[in-house]
């Protein structure tokens, strides 16, 4: 089956049916895996067992991205493609994204009030983040508003091309500008420089976050896919009531 | 496990992974069981797809 056939929703929906559940036990067993080996990692020589919190914490800034990146290739698919299942897939993403978003802004700050003694700066890295927080909301809120599912997929699309500029200031903001904010320290030129004993609960957790993310994506398209169908027939339904004039 | 001085900081930050993480999963399943359930309703009045009616 080419990879353009699961653009029909009808087929879409039987493939997440079937992958479901096999993604929610893959994702659980890996989120086990992570967690007992982030529970008996060693404590970082300077930060101390503070150092957990990266466990959660650098995950969800990266899938906060992701969520960002995504929904910018489904505006692509929108807006040149017009692919079926395109605004479904942004539309799905954009809740789960500002979610992973939430995540990494709180637990970057109850890392850095033991770390920096502050819960907060207005540095490039922080700023550009909240930024990307409050752009989910605004894309969120603009699905809400616009009633029409593909004028309101075609105005998203927009707001998310131009909000895509954010990403490469916040990958590199901490590089362009003097941040309290470390620099990257595992996806970076010459690779990783941290200690494997952190560097590999580091990874699985990410790997069980990032199948956490796709998991919850599929679910929540499945979800939009039925809710357009509903939204059809209940405009169907009310074509054909009495006094409708149809 | 011993948290050291900051464990507080370490749970807190574990605890809101842990709720934000329960949230979206309860906000999918319900949101799942209501359009199923809305679906339902509507085939039971007689409102389905063309393409349900011709399978």
């Amino acid at each position: 089956m080419a990879l353009i056939d699961l653009a029909n929703p009808t087929r879409f929906l039987r493939l997440a049916n079937r992958a479901l559940p096999w993604l929610v036990g893959i994702t659980g067993a890996v989120f086990v895996i992570g967690l007992y080996l982030a529970t008996n990692a060693p404590d970082d020589y300077q930060q101390g067992a503070t150092v957990k919190i990266m466990f959660i914490h650098v995950p969800s800034a990266w899938l906060g991205m992701f969520g960002w990146a995504l929904m910018s290739v489904a505006a692509l698919g929108t807006l040149v493609w017009r692919h079926p299942l395109a605004d479904v897939a942004a539309k799905a993403a954009a809740p789960i994204g500002a979610a992973f978003t939430f995540l990494c802004l709180v637990t970057g700050s109850l890392w850095g009030r033991p770390m920096w003694g502050t819960y907060w700066v207005w540095d490039a890295r922080l700023t550009s983040v909240l930024i990307l927080f409050l752009m989910y909301l605004g894309v969120i809120a603009l699905w809400r508003t616009v009633e029409d599912p593909s004028r309101a997929a075609r105005a998203a699309a927009i707001l998310t091309l131009v909000g895509a500029i954010n990403l490469p200031i916040i990958k590199w903001s901490v590089d362009w500008w003097n941040t309290l904010h470390q620099p990257a320290s595992v996806l970076k030129v010459g690779g990783p420089s941290i200690y494997a004993t952190i560097l590999i609960p580091l990874l699985m957790m990410a790997l069980g976050f990032t199948l956490l993310f796709l998991t919850l994506h599929v679910a929540a398209m499945r979800n939009e896919i039925l809710r357009r169908r509903v939204r059809t027939l209940m405009l169907m339904q009310a074509q054909t009531a009495p006094g409708s004039g149809a | 496990m011993n948290l050291g001085p900051h464990a507080a900081f370490i749970i807190v930050a574990y605890a809101v992974a842990m709720l934000v993480v329960v949230a979206l999963i309860g906000w999918i399943v319900l949101d799942h069981r209501a359009q199923r359930r809305n679906l339902a309703r509507l085939e039971a009045h007689g409102v389905t797809r063309r393409s349900e009616k011709t399978a």
